[in-house]
């Protein structure tokens, strides 16, 4: 991912912690442009209205109500505006409810700052990120239902299950595979790769799969 | 109690005329000479008190919660005139029984006139500005005098001797009840109970009304049955009258024991809470204080710090989503068997180790073997690789489990390996092959590692899998 050749995306950090924010300022700072900073859902949706940025980093856990509120508020009036979820508890409740909510991608707070600005680059133009967590999350809520039984289907029932490509793909960025190894891996281009996992996302909002509700609420991230 | 008006003093008196006619005892003779007096100056006695409460034992005669059973008049008479309350209660009773119950309003007038020990004012002077206390007294002794009255209609022996008697007794109850200070409130709930319900109402004034004149009707035409049957021949006619009784005990103190009912579980739920907050802190204290401290110990050493800081997030992890303790047990499930290996691996070799799991089942000696040479894996790629980080990616299917160990280190030939270097050879290819599994080494010098394990599921294992999988 060459972020050189493009113009800096602009960035508001929505996070309660002050701390928190000034150390990802101080570390993507470069990469990135940060534009503006909020601490609570009230304030970010003020602050992102006015600002209108490229992406929102957004802590999933805020103290005014979820990530989600956020994201709902924004997406009414700027819809081009692009949410990267950030999270430390990886409750797998809060992490399908901001992607449900429309978030591009979910990554932990642990993550490596040349990861944390790659990720934003991508979610800027339009691809999805998943952290390794969140893709055996997928795996998992998507996993063939032997008996069937709680499966309800969408409308589409193509959102409700993931090509094996998909999953091929998954499962790399399980393994911490990045987008550039899996297209090596499996003789891919990159391009191919974020199309695979921009699908995997629409599935994950879209679908009405019973059991991907179920299994967040039942089952806790790693 | 010299100062505190005729309702104090009447209560000495009051207390007196119980005790005299009592059976001999060992105090009668110090007794009997007020006994006596009382006794015979009934009809007068407001006039008296003065002059024997002189004869006290300088303290005046207080009500003694500490050694009560009902309402300390016992213990308090006891140590007024120097008896044991044990014997000033046993002529309690015997008065009572041979008073036909007469003690019990006594008793009680005594409970609201007498002060209690260390205490300004007696109940009395609380509960007369108590109107809705009052209106309840004289509602409940009207309701009592109604039944009684019903009864004696219906020529009830039992209830014509000892029932009227009980009259003042339960308005006097009543206004106890309501003005008796909370402490000695507490331990009167044994006692009064059942008339809570009415006197400490929570429902509106009037859901109370319709449910006690319901009760009171209940009640009335229950006993009246019950009382008549006797003539009766048919056998339906008591169980009628129990069923009304039944149906009005139910209606009058059916809110009462809701009530008792509800405050357990509140009460229930908030020791719950409370033990739930003592559990966080000792939890956060036994291990993110102490990990905390072994920080700071080792400030000069970014490796430990890191290893400490990553077992404790984990720790803190396990506990606060799976709600589980992170203990040392072994291991039942898939996937708790690949945690204990990110877990030994981390500590061991200070390595962090990543893990995602996909789908979960129970352990069997396939899986066993499957993990053990999982484990041999990720320890080779601790060990040599050199690697920041090693990912741990175990994901069980219906057909099949699988185990990717993968690392970003320097990374070998495989070719090159010696055949009989042991942790591959033996370890990892022999173990699997044994189980019936496979291992794919993927690696080039230079761009890390990548072990693939792939244990096929017996049919028992895969059988259990449907239940299993969360």
């Amino acid at each position: 991912m060459s972020t050189e050749a493009r113009t800096l995306p602009r960035v508001v950090l929505v996070d309660d912690h002050g701390l928190f924010r000034s150390g990802v300022r101080a570390e993507i700072g470069r990469q990135v442009e940060v534009v503006g900073e909020a601490d609570d859902v009230g304030p970010a949706i003020d602050v992102i209205g006015r600002l209108v940025p490229d992406v929102v980093l957004l802590d999933v856990h805020l103290p005014g109500g979820g990530g989600q509120a956020v994201i709902a508020a924004v997406k009414r009036d700027h819809p081009e505006v692009r949410f990267l979820a950030l999270s430390a508890s990886d409750a797998p409740e809060d992490v399908i409810a901001v992607i449900r909510a429309g978030a591009r991608g979910y990554v932990t707070k642990t993550i490596s700052t040349s990861d944390l600005a790659d990720a934003i680059q991508r979610v800027a133009d339009g691809d999805a990120v998943f952290s390794h967590r969140l893709a055996g999350f997928v795996l998992d809520a998507f996993a063939a239902s032997p008996s069937g039984q709680d499966v309800k289907p969408s409308f589409d029932p193509e959102l409700d299950q993931l090509t094996s490509r998909e999953r091929e793909v998954l499962r790399l960025i399980a393994q911490g595979y990045t987008y550039k190894e899996i297209a090596r891996e499996l003789y891919i281009s990159v391009k191919t790769v974020e199309s695979h996992v921009s699908s995997v996302l629409r599935k994950l909002q879209l679908s009405s799969r019973h059991q991907l509700t179920r299994w967040a609420a039942e089952r806790r991230l790693t | 109690m010299a100062g505190k008006g005729p309702a104090g003093d009447d209560s000495c008196v009051q207390q007196e005329p119980s005790q005299p006619p009592g059976p001999p005892f060992r105090v009668r003779d110090r007794h009997a000479w007020h006994g006596e007096r009382d006794w015979q100056g009934r009809p007068d006695w407001r006039g008296r008190p003065r002059r024997w409460r002189r004869r006290g034992n300088g303290e005046p005669l207080r009500r003694d919660p500490e050694d009560r059973l009902a309402g300390g008049v016992a213990a308090g008479v006891g140590a007024w005139r120097g008896f044991s309350p044990t014997t000033v209660r046993i002529v309690f009773v015997v008065v009572a029984l041979i008073s036909q119950g007469w003690t019990i309003p006594v008793y009680l007038a005594c409970w609201l006139l007498i002060p209690a020990k260390g205490a300004q004012a007696n109940i009395w002077s609380r509960a007369r500005h108590d109107s809705r206390g009052i209106a309840l007294a004289v509602a409940l002794g009207t309701v009592l005098l109604v039944l009684l009255g019903l009864a004696s209609v219906l020529n009830a022996g039992l209830i014509n001797t000892y029932g009227w008697q009980q009259v003042p007794s339960v308005a006097f109850l009543v206004l106890i009840w309501r003005n008796a200070p909370d402490s000695e409130q507490e331990a009167m709930r044994h006692l009064v109970e059942p008339l809570e319900s009415l006197g400490g109402g929570q429902g509106t004034r009037r859901g109370l009304g319709i449910r006690l004149a319901v009760a009171v009707a209940l009640l009335a035409a229950g006993f009246g049955w019950l009382l008549t049957s006797h003539e009766s021949i048919a056998l339906l006619r008591p169980l009628a009258g129990l069923i009304l009784v039944t149906a009005g005990i139910v209606v009058l103190l059916g809110p009462w024991w809701l009530r008792i009912a509800r405050d357990l579980v509140l009460e229930r739920q908030a020791r719950a809470r409370a033990e739930e907050r003592a559990d966080i802190s000792s939890r956060v204290h036994d291990s993110v204080l102490q990990t905390l401290a072994l920080i700071q110990r080792h400030a000069d050493d970014p490796q430990q710090i890191v290893q400490l800081a990553r077992a404790q997030e984990r720790e803190l992890r396990s506990w606060l989503f799976e709600g589980r303790t992170l203990g040392d047990g072994d291991a039942t499930t898939f996937v708790e068997g690949i945690r204990q290996i990110q877990r030994d691996v981390e500590a061991r070799h200070g390595v962090p180790v990543e893990i995602v799991t996909v789908g979960d089942c129970p352990l069997d000696d396939d899986l066993n073997a499957l993990l053990a040479a999982g484990r041999e894996a990720t320890v080779n790629a601790a060990k040599w690789s050199g690697a920041r980080v090693i990912s741990l990616y175990a994901e069980v299917e219906p057909e099949q489990v699988e185990v990717a160990v993968r690392d970003r280190g320097k990374g070998f030939d495989p070719d090159a390996v010696p055949s009989d270097r042991k942790g591959l050879a033996e370890s990892i290819h022999g173990r699997m092959t044994r189980h019936g599994g496979s291992v794919t080494v993927q690696s080039a010098v230079g761009e890390g590692a990548k072990v693939t394990l792939t244990m096929p599921r017996s049919a028992a294992s895969a059988e259990a899998k449907g239940g299993s999988r969360r």
